[in-house]
């Protein structure tokens, strides 16, 4: 029971850490970036290359997972997505569907349609039992890490100059403008430390969530619904809902697995008919 | 051009609504096919139908302005309801045709006061929503649907009593243009009646059709009904020719591939559908022959080229070319939605 409530909490997450960049990409700019997923499976490839053909210890592939992406990130916000930002959702939808299926083709081509195994370090392998709770250590390690980037986060949203000129730019575009504020400067910074962070996720989550070619797909459901659970306005809105969204996924899977996913899509339903803003988020 | 607005309301709607000569054409070559393309039957038919799903997204994302990524929820829906009621109840094909399409319709009454609530993004999530807990439910009621495994055994009868399905896909063919065209008919009749317009009103400016005295929901409603209806028949249609069901006519690829064809083809005009659906269909051929693990790459390519150059621009380019062409004046663009 409390194994699976510290399972579910160590893919909340993961997903927290996958989707955060997207929330905030879409509250800032109200892109709608259905390629997210791209860029953590990138973070994830790239982790696996390291280890796998290089031998690069694991804890020393995790910055390159977050600088490759990000770089890849910065890149494709200054030639590509800039362009997109005054169309409508649907051109978005259309446009970053596209890149999905091009980045799910050509990581098939280059890499292979197998799963990618990412061997973990043995200091971080097996259980403990703690009180009589089994704890699987590598869970607690990536609930360590992502603990200390949702804090490192809120300390740079809340405390930082440029925390405070995101901020703004979320509330009001183009009154921060007027303001003096670059936003977009400030958006492609974001755009990169997002994709940098979902490509963290994606290494740190490939043990358990698996990794293949068709991964942003796969988990393109997950991070939509913890955005649109969470809401884009903050980052409390998403850390929550990613944290119900992983427990409640390990314990419907665990408890009744006849129901599948039906649960998380069913809830995300009625949370959207009835608070379409996301269910933290005040009415406005 | 005078008159009373309610005058030049009905003059619009009577031109826009005259049968314009590539139209016919259009039809006379699909009919023509019957005879003229005899080893083609099969693809054909597969294409038509496709075109039809298409044609009722068309309905919706043209007409009214509704996104949706889960459009696949009622094609999937209607094409189980036909292939179960065929095992269950009775083989007539027409008679599981007609209550697909009613049974689809209703679903999509049903589903379509979720829709109503938010806008594009929650619009977006909520009919991706609704579609994968149908392709859920589909996947795990395995005593009826036969789950991963699809659904077998779907024993036809003959057409009106007259024409058994045969191999080559004529019966097939022949039974879905029949259909299609009936559906395309009934559509072009709504599109251009003042209901038509006032979707066309809610899709340019919803609060303004609102303050102008347009019932928004209630029209809504009805054309998501309709649309629901027409991907449930064009799914019976599916299930029926081929007589298989499988998991993959609920999936997340279909919604997404049928929103591609109607980008293709171009939106609000009934024969976006068709045209998508036979350059996508004929693009997959070539592509999947050249390289056949890949070719998502190249759609995706397609995908993302098309919306850098712009949807509308493109297909104005082309009204402008057409236009050109037959030395008539040049049309006004459309304004773009969302520029600064």
């Amino acid at each position: 029971m409390l194994t699976i409530l510290f399972d579910g909490i160590a893919y909340g997450m993961v997903l927290f850490v996958l989707a955060c960049g997207l929330s905030i990409t879409l509250g800032l700019m109200n892109f709608v970036n259905l390629a997210h997923g791209v860029f953590a499976m990138v973070g994830g490839y790239v982790t696996a290359i390291l280890m796998n053909r290089l031998g690069v210890p694991f804890l020393a592939t995790l910055p390159f997972a977050f600088l490759v992406p990000a770089a890849l990130g910065l890149v494709l916000e200054r030639t590509l997505y800039q362009q997109l930002y005054n169309r409508s959702h649907l051109d978005q939808v259309l446009f970053t569907i596209g890149l999905v299926f091009m980045a799910i083709a050509a990581v098939d081509y280059v890499m292979g349609s197998q799963p990618q195994l990412i061997q973990l370090p043995s200091w971080l392998r097996g259980r403990v039992d703690v009180f009589g709770v089994q704890i699987g250590l590598y869970r607690s390690f990536i609930i360590v890490v992502c603990g200390v980037l949702v804090v490192a986060l809120q300390f740079v949203l809340a405390k930082t100059r440029f925390g405070a000129q995101l901020r703004a730019a979320v509330d009001d575009a183009r009154v921060a403008r007027g303001l003096g504020i670059n936003t977009s400067l400030v958006f492609a910074a974001t755009f990169a430390a997002g994709s940098g962070l979902a490509g963290l996720g994606g290494a740190l989550g490939a043990e358990i969530l698996g990794l293949d070619p068709t991964f942003p797909l796969k988990f393109l459901i997950y991070f939509m619904i913890v955005v649109t659970v969470g809401g884009t306005s903050s980052l409390t809105g998403p850390f929550f809902a990613s944290l119900l969204l992983g427990i409640a996924d390990v314990a419907g899977k665990y408890y009744v697995p006849s129901f599948g996913a039906f649960v998380i899509y069913t809830v995300m339903i009625v949370v959207l008919v009835f608070r379409p803003q996301g269910l933290f988020v005040k009415a406005r | 051009m005078q008159g009373t607005p309610t005058d030049i309301a009905t003059r619009h709607l009577a031109e826009t609504s005259r049968w314009k000569p590539m139209e016919f054409v259009f039809w006379l070559v699909a009919f023509g096919a019957i005879w003229l393309l005899p080893s083609h039957h099969l693809i054909l038919n597969e294409i038509l139908i496709t075109a039809l799903f298409a044609m009722s997204l068309d309905l919706i994302l043209g007409y009214a302005g509704i996104a949706s990524l889960g459009h696949a929820a009622f094609f999937g829906f209607g094409a189980y309801f036909a292939g179960i009621f065929a095992i269950r109840v009775i083989g007539d094909p027409l008679t599981g045709l007609v209550l697909a399409t009613l049974a689809s319709g209703a679903l999509g009454f049903i589903t379509s006061f979720l829709v109503l609530r938010g806008v594009d993004l929650a619009r977006l999530m909520v009919t991706l929503g609704v579609a994968l807990v149908l392709g859920e439910i589909a996947n795990k009621m395995t005593w009826l649907t036969g789950g991963a495994d699809g659904l077998q055994g779907v024993m036809m009868g003959p057409v009106l009593g007259l024409f058994e399905f045969d191999l080559y896909g004529r019966t097939a063919y022949v039974y879905s243009l029949v259909v299609t065209f009936l559906l395309f008919l009934m559509a072009r009749r709504i599109v251009v009646s003042p209901f038509g317009l006032s979707l066309r009103t809610i899709r340019d400016n919803p609060l303004r059709a609102r303050a102008i005295g347009i019932p928004v929901n209630r029209r809504l409603i009805a054309v998501y009904t309709l649309a629901a209806a027409y991907a449930g028949a064009a799914g019976a249609l599916l299930a029926q020719t081929t007589q298989f069901v499988s998991l993959d006519v609920i999936a997340l690829h279909r919604s997404a591939d049928v929103l591609l064809m109607l980008v293709i083809g171009g939106t609000g005009y009934l024969y976006g559908g068709f045209a998508g659906a036979i350059v996508f269909k004929v693009l997959q051929e070539v592509i999947s022959n050249w390289t056949p693990q890949y070719w998502t790459f190249w759609i995706g390519l397609i995908l993302v080229i098309l919306v850098l150059i712009g949807r509308e621009r493109m297909n104005h380019r082309a009204a402008v070319l057409w236009a050109r062409l037959r030395g008539k004046p040049e049309p006004r663009p459309r304004t773009i939605v969302g520029g600064h």
